[in-house]
């Protein structure tokens, strides 16, 4: 328990301290690459917690697509971020300011800190704490049958972001020989051959 | 020392905190790693799974939404030349 607990802090450790580096890094490379840290870290507590099926799906999805997908257009735009960074150094204080009241309003209203953190261990205690089968089976079991519509609605929801970002990033620029297989097709046939008498002896000319 | 759901609240907490304090896409996807955070962590501790459920679907449409703002960006991009927030007033009349 006392390992768990160890690990658990150096996790959360480290996810806050990359989100942070997110936050304020100067190279929107390096905070591409600090976001990874981040959902590997997040994966990490996933894992801790129990719900590996959920920290294998981050890591995949996340990991694996969402945060190359940012690097490339971080690296392909070349976004100049140091007048952005000029405009967010001079709100952060105010930016601080309402982060911070934020911040101890979501714990005020969670419990963690100030008052009694009864009502948390009340919610932690409201079910049943034995898990008969393991985690990825579990989520199968209800996923394909009582949510299996919200499944498909998912399904749809990619293919639909899929369409939009391919119509929105496709253009057709001029001076592209790109083959057109109905005009090839469509082709009569005096245009397309033409039958040369060779005399012997002298080739084609 | 045990760790309880507390914990983890605090984590997505602070996440949600840095994610509103950021100005870029990558801010937003901050944020919904906190409340995937936060609904797996209260699925696990309270033996109900359908929150690791709603959390599979916060990933697609995170994964969604990181596409279709990325594409609008290169778009942008590839028509300005910048993506300065103080230039972008092409609807104003």
């Amino acid at each position: 328990m006392l390992l768990q607990a160890l690990a658990f802090y150096v996790f959360a450790f480290v996810v806050m301290a990359s989100a942070a580096m997110v936050v304020v890094s100067r190279n929107p490379v390096y905070s591409v690459l600090f976001l990874i840290l981040a959902f590997f870290n997040a994966a990490a507590l996933f894992v801790l917690i129990g719900a590996e099926f959920i920290a294998m799906i981050l890591v995949i999805v996340y990991v694996g697509a969402v945060a190359v997908l940012f690097l490339f257009v971080v690296m392909m735009l070349d976004i100049n971020l140091t007048q952005l960074r000029e405009g967010f150094l001079k709100y952060l204080p105010v930016g601080a300011l309402i982060g911070v009241v934020l911040l101890a309003e979501i714990l005020l209203a969670l419990g963690v800190i100030g008052g009694d953190s009864t009502s948390l261990t009340a919610l932690a205690k409201a079910g049943p704490q034995v898990q008969a089968v393991d985690n990825t089976r579990a989520i199968g079991r209800v996923l394909y049958t009582q949510y299996f519509y919200l499944f498909q609605v998912a399904g749809v929801v990619l293919l639909v972001a899929m369409i939009g970002a391919i119509v929105l990033t496709l253009r057709s620029r001029p001076g592209v020989r790109r083959q057109r297989i109905s005009d090839q097709l469509y082709r009569p046939k005096d245009q397309a051959v033409t039958v040369v008498k060779v005399p012997s002896g002298e080739g084609v000319r | 020392m045990t760790i309880g759901l507390g914990h983890y609240l605090f984590v997505a907490a602070v996440l949600f905190t840095m994610g509103i304090l950021g100005i870029f896409l990558m801010c937003v996807e901050l944020m919904l790693l906190a409340v995937n955070i936060n609904l797996v962590a209260f699925s696990v501790f309270q033996g109900n799974i359908v929150g690791q459920v709603f959390a599979m679907l916060v990933l697609t449409v995170a994964a969604a939404e990181a596409a279709i703002g990325l594409a609008i960006l290169v778009v942008y991009f590839r028509n300005r030349g910048t993506i300065e927030v103080e230039d972008i007033n092409a609807m104003k009349g």
